[in-house]
């Protein structure tokens, strides 16, 4: 956080320079290497934005995340592809390794770890014991439960123990991917090892759900930065994913959503429609029955378009429990749409303008002529009279 | 007529009031049997609890059969015809989608706090009312397809069609000085060359289906008959055809059927998961109108008995009055007109 001496401000030895111009904005963050305060008061800001929070709120996670005693991190990997480190190690401002290394003290991760072996493993019971309490524990990847759940063993330990153990001294558990989640792929029907989310692990225990395939990495840093800032989990949802990421469908940020309220669908893979970008409901596209922010950020910092619907293939659900690895990818989703739109016709909407008063008046002078008439009709039959009733005399009547 | 008193003539309405007041069972009688449909007749299956409102038949219905779009007038201050926001069916709107909608409107197919959509178009009765009133046979229904059309050639704009259904849904084009009737003839233009309706041909989820009746019946009690939850392929386009399907699960139904009793049947049944009520579809009798109507004329005017009987009905009044006027000063110039 301090900014060394700045060289060129030395020129009157007797004046402080730095200490009135205040930290250089410019000058490298401790120990990153190429990181500078300007670029990460940038990218606070921006992650603050991100959140819907004010730029204060920026300024207030940048202090938080560069103050010295960096929170300790514990990442354990179960069932999983590593999807989820590799889409993060590919996050671009800053880069993962600026974060890991100055945001977060990342004490255990199999993948990032330099040590091996029982050295690693030593270290992170090390650090478990001395920050009991205060470490937030990460989870990427299923648990296996069937068997006693020895389809997933690190150090000898099966991933249950594993995740039971550093779950105890945990201050926060985070589960990223989908994996983590609620099992993900390989809890898919017949889920031959048991697997389950962190959360049926550890039940009664807090587990915040990034759930993606992988989970973008910009939800995971934000909800990092979140509880790091306000010393709380952001608002959740009833799966407990982040509301600022996980609160609206697919279907109602994405850009093909005209096409969808137009009626004009993708039919296969190649087709003319496919081709015109047209809504990929029809080909099995699981957008309106997901919660996600991918149509809004997209992946891999590349600009717009940068998702599976961008690129022309339809979603497949991987932040639904329900969803992803569940259904058919061909499968029409369920359209989750909260209420029917306003703009639709009711079923029994009045029709036409209603009567106006000229016409109304019309209508009533016919009605009473005819009425008159025909009372006069009456009357000079009662009366015994030959006379046929003529019109004019009628006419006098009304 | 010269001597009609007051009395005399409120009489005779209480008799021809009363005579009106027929029991339906003596209706029941004078009807004519109740039409049959045709073994090859085709109709469209209309599943509300599979339609997800998206409107793709309706602007498929306006694309095939070369509709305008139709923009109500108390629309047009915020869609300036850049929409086509039908409210009903209409002179340019052959099909609608509309939306019932309760309280907060938070689930779909409830009845309470919940919404449905529901499709309106022609029915395709078993036994129109259309056909029966049109004067000139621009209304026809084809004997084998069982389609109810319309020539647009042979219509004199009388628009007793219009009057006549039950489920309101021939129209005039009345804005057009050149105005014709329009209705969903289940795009038989396309049907000729092999196609099918246009509204089921797009249906994302196969709410709108199409087949003949005979399948159709099958699918609606196939579907009617699982159970809510369970997994379902739902067809779509045509019933029969090769198409991927809708693999979904089976949402809770109402246990019957719009269009099979409805004014002696018609082609097109709807399933839904609220009540038929609710979704706005018209409480018909079984017995058609066209059914009583037809009866009545055919039976009265049979080798012209009616027509006689009035004749020669008259023909004995006038006699009648004229020897009982002889004692006067002879038969009056203004005379009966019958």
């Amino acid at each position: 956080m301090a900014a060394t001496s700045n060289p060129a401000a030395t020129s009157n030895p007797e004046i402080d320079y730095t200490s009135c111009l205040g930290p250089d904005p410019d000058a490298q963050i401790r120990g990153t290497g190429s990181i500078t305060r300007r670029q990460w008061m940038q990218f606070c800001a921006g992650v603050a934005a991100t959140m819907g929070l004010s730029s204060a709120a920026g300024v207030r996670m940048a202090e938080a995340a560069i103050s010295p005693a960096r929170p300790p991190v514990i990442w354990l990997h179960g069932q999983e592809c590593t999807g989820c480190t590799e889409s993060l190690l590919r996050s671009y401002h800053p880069t993962l390794e600026s974060i890991l290394l100055d945001v977060i003290s990342l004490d255990y991760h199999d993948t990032l770890c330099v040590g091996a072996g029982k050295q690693a493993l030593d270290y992170k019971h090390a650090m478990m014991e001395k920050n009991k309490g205060k470490y937030v524990l990460v989870t990427e990847g299923g648990t296996p439960m069937k068997d006693g759940g020895i389809y997933c063993k690190v150090g000898g330990k099966t991933q249950v123990e594993l995740v039971r153990e550093a779950a105890e001294g945990a201050a926060a558990v985070i589960a990223i991917g989908s994996c983590a989640s609620w099992g993900g792929v390989q809890s898919a029907d017949p889920n031959p090892t048991g697997a389950v989310g962190t959360h049926d692990v550890i039940p009664g225990k807090l587990v915040i759900n990034i759930p993606g395939c992988p989970a973008s990495p910009y939800n995971f840093l934000s909800t990092v930065l979140y509880i790091l800032t306000f010393n709380r989990p952001p608002e959740l949802d009833q799966q407990n994913r982040p509301r600022f990421a996980y609160g609206r469908l697919i279907h109602e940020n994405c850009e093909r959503r005209p096409h969808f309220d137009a009626g004009r669908f993708a039919l296969e893979f190649g087709d003319e429609g496919h081709r015109q970008g047209f809504c990929l409901y029809k080909i099995g596209c699981k957008g309106p029955e997901t919660y996600a922010n991918c149509p809004s950020i997209g992946f891999g910092d590349v600009g717009f378009g940068s998702w599976p619907v961008g690129t022309g293939h339809p979603c497949f659900g991987c932040t639904e429990k329900d969803t992803g690895f569940r259904k058919p990818l061909h499968s029409l989703a369920t359209v989750k749409t909260l209420t029917p739109p306003t703009a639709y016709p009711q079923v029994n909407a009045p029709e036409g303008m209603g009567v106006s008063g000229g016409a109304a008046a019309v209508l009533g002078a016919v009605g009473g002529l005819a009425i008159g008439a025909g009372a006069m009709v009456l009357k000079q039959m009662g009366n015994g009279k030959n006379a046929a009733p003529d019109t004019s005399k009628s006419k006098e009547q009304a | 007529m010269t001597e009609l008193s007051r009395r005399q003539l409120l009489t005779n309405g209480c008799v021809g009031a009363a005579a009106a007041a027929v029991p339906v069972e003596a209706a029941a009688a004078i009807a004519r049997p109740a039409k049959e449909i045709s073994p090859d007749a085709v109709g469209i299956l209309y599943d509300s609890a599979l339609c997800i409102g998206c409107k793709a038949c309706v602007a498929a219905c306006k694309a095939a059969n070369e509709m305008p779009a139709d923009v109500p007038q108390h629309l047009t201050d915020w869609n300036e015809h850049t929409w086509d926001t039908p409210e009903d069916l209409s002179g340019r709107t052959l099909n609608v989608i509309k939306v019932y909608r309760n309280g907060t409107a938070e689930k779909k197919d409830r009845e309470i706090d919940g919404f449905a959509f529901v499709k309106r178009h022609c029915l395709h009765c078993v036994d129109p009312s259309c056909v029966s009133v049109c004067p000139v046979a621009a209304m026809r229904k084809d004997p084998v397809t069982g389609i109810v059309s319309y020539d647009p050639d042979a219509c004199i704009g009388c628009r007793y069609c219009v009057y006549a259904c039950p489920f309101g849904v021939p129209q005039y084009d009345y804005n057009n000085p050149f105005g014709k009737i329009a209705k969903c003839q289940m795009c038989r233009h396309l049907q000729k060359d092999g196609k099918i309706p246009a509204c089921c041909d797009v249906c994302p989820t196969g709410a709108s289906l199409f087949g003949t009746v005979k399948a159709i019946e099958q699918e609606t009690s196939r579907r009617l008959a699982a159970t809510a939850g369970s997994a379902y392929e739902y067809p779509r386009g045509r019933l029969g055809d090769n198409r991927p399907v809708n693999a979904a699960t089976i949402p809770t139904y109402v246990k019957e059927i719009y269009g099979v009793h409805e004014n002696g049947g018609t082609q097109v049944r709807y399933i839904a998961g609220v009540s038929f009520a609710r979704l706005g579809l018209p409480s018909v009798p079984e017995q058609s109108p066209a059914s009583l109507s037809e009866g009545l004329q055919h039976t009265i005017y049979q080798w012209l008995i009616a027509p006689i009987i009035a004749f020669a009905g008259l023909l004995v009044l006038v006699r009648g009055r004229v020897n009982s006027a002889h004692g006067d000063d002879g038969p009056k110039s203004q005379g009966e007109g019958s």
